[in-house]
């Protein structure tokens, strides 16, 4: 699996305007949201379910970036969420540091390996420092989308 | 001389190796800071049994075989307790939102 094949090219932030964890998810949902995804409560139903998950542990997982993440049976496939904060958010991180990258995951009932599929392709990247350090410096959702796909040929 | 033990396990857990199971390995290891911990996966190359995104990129569902290989002071310990965690249930809390 693809980082491209389940990123929603619309719901690709370059500049986060919230600046603390809940915030972050809202903006994040509402992001998949503008792009087309859930409808009436859904949206805050699916930010529970992510700060529930938050809750068991962080899924800041160090050196800058975070995959928060839950099943939702508003998906009836698995979709992501990308999005970068420059001057970083607090996220009970396992490392104490700020969280500069996010990849949100929200998937469907009952598919365990999706989820990890999606989790592998994404940690593929992410173990690229370079990779990593060019997102944090993307100006816009475009480059940030060129800097997957790219990432995905040269892998 | 430090000793060097393998043990294999099978993933049982329905929702795989996932980053709940992974941290609580990670955890397990770094009680034992001495010893080098790596998970292989056939047919790919050992994993730093101390990195979230090393551990994930192995893809691992319910199924999956692992090596646990841990080498330094007090490995025969430290193998004990990475394996317990396989045996551990994660998901019990973690109820599905509708």
């Amino acid at each position: 699996m693809r980082m491209s094949d389940f990123v929603v090219r619309e719901a690709i932030s370059a500049q986060l305007t919230a600046s603390q964890k809940e915030a972050v998810i809202r903006e994040m949902v509402d992001n998949l949201r503008a792009a087309g995804f859930f409808k009436g409560s859904e949206p805050e139903d699916v930010v529970k379910a992510i700060l529930k998950r938050e809750m068991l542990s962080s899924t800041g997982i160090g050196e800058g970036v975070a995959i928060p993440h839950a099943k939702h049976g508003s998906v009836d496939r698995l979709v992501g969420a990308v999005a970068v904060a420059p001057s970083g958010v607090a996220f009970d991180s396992v490392d104490n540091n700020p969280v500069f990258v996010l990849f949100m995951l929200i998937s469907p009932q009952e598919r365990p390996s999706e989820h990890l599929r999606a989790l592998e392709s994404v940690s593929r990247c992410l173990k690229d420092k370079n990779f990593v350090q060019s997102l944090k410096e993307a100006k816009s959702p475009q480059q940030i989308w060129d800097l997957i796909c790219n990432h995905e040929r040269g892998a | 001389m430090s000793e060097s033990l393998r043990q294999t396990v099978t993933i049982t857990n329905p929702n795989g190796f996932h980053m709940r199971p992974i941290e609580a390995f990670i955890m397990a290891a770094n009680r034992y800071p001495d010893c080098n911990v790596t998970v292989a996966k056939a047919g790919k190359d050992p994993a730093n049994g101390r990195s979230m995104l090393a551990l994930l990129e192995l893809y691992s569902p319910a199924g999956t075989e692992l090596v646990i290989e841990v080498s330094g002071p007090r490995a025969a310990e430290a193998l004990q307790a990475l394996v317990q965690v396989f045996q551990l249930n994660f998901d019990e809390e973690e109820q599905p939102t509708r």
